[in-house]
């Protein structure tokens, strides 16, 4: 961990304070967070333990209170095209008018030159993206009329149009179906193939261990970090969860459309 | 024909016809981004606030277009302003600002010889009584209006679905929302003209909403919203017209009038339809 050259390093993170504007506390402090690139890493811990937060600092949605967050070397937010981010479900509009193809344009938005009118070409990658996320046959459908899981595959599929190096998802396994779930692993998997990072803040714990290279173990603060065998230990886990009641707790929302 | 043709012979009726095909076009489109952004009520507050430009433009011998404008971008500064410091809500803000504006413009129309006329005029609206030159103005905000959504279009789309994603991709979103009331004001300006002060939000939102309610893309909501505002301004001046109504009153009543239709008879969304679903199950 402490041998990488800078070139291998996709998000570096420093001695951050994280708030949410208008909130007296801090949301998440860290004194050292790195992911090495071409891996797939976990962000797990409760439920308003800083994954959230986390994903939204190294887009640069958040204001940090100190330190510095550098993606790819660079500093955080200086790099748009590199960086693509899938919000959590219940944080989208599902009403508005577009359709799965107009989602996954939006991917290409941030490659387009003033006045940002789509090209051939960005129709293609857009198409290509819904093809790999298996919604080619639903392209001109209305977001609100697919299910959470293909509603989670199309925006995977806009930041797949987007051909990011780091993609972060947050929560995307929360009231998707079987077959969504096996996509978004796939597609994750050739991704990191590809020599992209693939950040997910997940609260499903059993899958890590076979999906995941690395894991971060989140609680305002990180509580580990590493290798995922490493850090799901259950004494680890306890560390952040609490009693073990409190872990099996955590994890029934998993599975349950909100 | 006869009937279509007749009103014609009157200059002033086919500049108010004109000019109301120009509004329900560009508050038609503008009214879609309005509606999705969830800025309806800041139409109707920015109609309210340009009351005192528009005043003070007239006392000081200067076009009013010109003081209504400028009063927009003020109001619409002032408001993002005050929300900024987190200290009041933007919808509060909203409140505070417009009712104040609009209380500064009576203060100052009061001052006026023959005010009510005049206030009514803003008020309500004198379609009937618009001037070449204003045709004139008419037709270049129309252009502006236009020329901006069509410009800014997948910025003001991305704005108004998924602000994450429009700042994670570096959109300056103060930038483009000030933009977007910028060319909010100037619809409103024109719209004045038509229905005035107290019915101008509802050129805006009415069509939209109407446009909602049929389909579930944008480019089609917008050309329906376009369609609905143009054909309220025509069925409303004829009505005026023949029946001898206010155009204001007529052009506002016959977009309400497309809305309820629609919001019974959609063939997805209308209210018969999910009705007719419910019973079916």
């Amino acid at each position: 961990m402490t041998h990488l050259s800078q070139a291998q390093i996709a998000v570096s993170i420093r001695d951050i304070a994280l708030r949410y504007p208008a909130t007296p506390e801090i949301a998440l402090q860290a004194d050292l967070i790195r992911i090495c690139q071409g891996q797939r890493v976990a962000l797990v811990g409760p439920n308003g333990a800083g994954k959230s937060t986390l994903l939204k600092a190294i887009v640069g949605l958040l204001p940090l209170e100190r330190g510095t967050v550098s993606v790819f070397g660079k500093p955080v937010g200086s790099l748009p095209h590199d960086v693509a981010y899938v919000p959590q479900r219940r944080e989208v509009d599902w009403r508005f008018p577009i359709t799965t193809l107009d989602l996954a344009l939006m991917g290409r938005d941030v490659h387009l030159a003033w006045p940002r009118w789509p090209r051939q070409t960005d129709r293609r990658l857009a198409f290509q993206a819904l093809e790999a996320v298996g919604m080619a046959d639903k392209v001109n459908i209305h977001i609100a009329d697919l299910s959470g899981g293909q509603q989670q595959r199309v925006f995977l599929a806009r930041a797949i149009a987007q051909q990011a190096k780091l993609l972060l998802l947050d929560e995307p396994f929360i009231g998707v179906d079987a077959v969504t779930q096996a996509i978004l692993f796939h597609i994750i998997d050739v991704l990191c193939h590809q020599g992209c990072t693939v950040v997910v803040a997940t609260h499903d714990l059993v899958t890590i261990q076979e999906q995941f290279d690395a894991a971060i173990l989140l609680r305002r603060e990180v509580i580990a970090s590493g290798p995922a065998k490493d850090v799901l230990r259950p004494d680890i886990l306890a560390k952040a969860y609490g009693d073990p009641l409190a872990l099996f707790e955590e994890r029934t929302p998993h599975g349950i459309d909100f | 024909m006869e009937l279509i043709f007749e009103p014609f012979k009157y200059a002033f009726f086919a500049r108010a016809l004109f000019v109301g095909l120009l509004l329900g076009l560009s508050c038609g489109v503008l009214g879609c981004f309005v509606v999705l952004r969830g800025m309806a009520f800041i139409g109707d507050a920015l109609a309210h606030s340009i009351l005192p430009g528009m005043v003070a433009a007239y006392l000081f011998g200067l076009n009013i277009f010109i003081g209504a404008f400028i009063a927009g971008i003020v109001t619409a500064l002032l408001i993002s302003g005050i929300s900024r410091t987190e200290q009041v809500r933007e919808d509060s803000a909203i409140g505070i600002v417009f009712t104040g504006a609009f209380a500064l413009g009576i203060v100052l129309i009061s001052r006026v010889q023959g005010y009510t006329r005049d206030l009514a005029h803003l008020m309500f609206g004198n379609i009937l009584g618009v001037s070449p030159d204003d045709v004139l103005i008419v037709i270049l905000v129309t252009m502006v209006v236009l020329s901006v959504i069509a410009l800014w279009f997948r910025e003001f789309i991305l704005i108004s679905f998924d602000v994450i994603q429009a700042r994670a991709i570096g959109l300056k979103i103060n930038f483009l929302h000030l933009g977007l009331m910028m060319i909010l004001s100037l619809a409103i300006v024109t719209g004045l003209q038509a229905v005035g002060v107290i019915l101008v939000a509802s050129m805006l939102v009415t069509p939209a909403v109407t446009a909602r309610l049929l389909t579930d893309r944008l480019p089609v909501m917008i050309f329906l919203a376009a369609g609905f505002g143009c054909g309220s301004a025509l069925i409303g001046l004829y009505l005026s017209y023949y029946m001898d109504v206010a155009s204001g009153g007529a052009v506002v009543l016959t977009g309400t009038v497309i809305f309820v239709l629609a919001f019974l008879f959609a063939p997805k969304r209308g209210f018969l339809a999910r009705r007719a679903l419910v019973i079916r199950q």
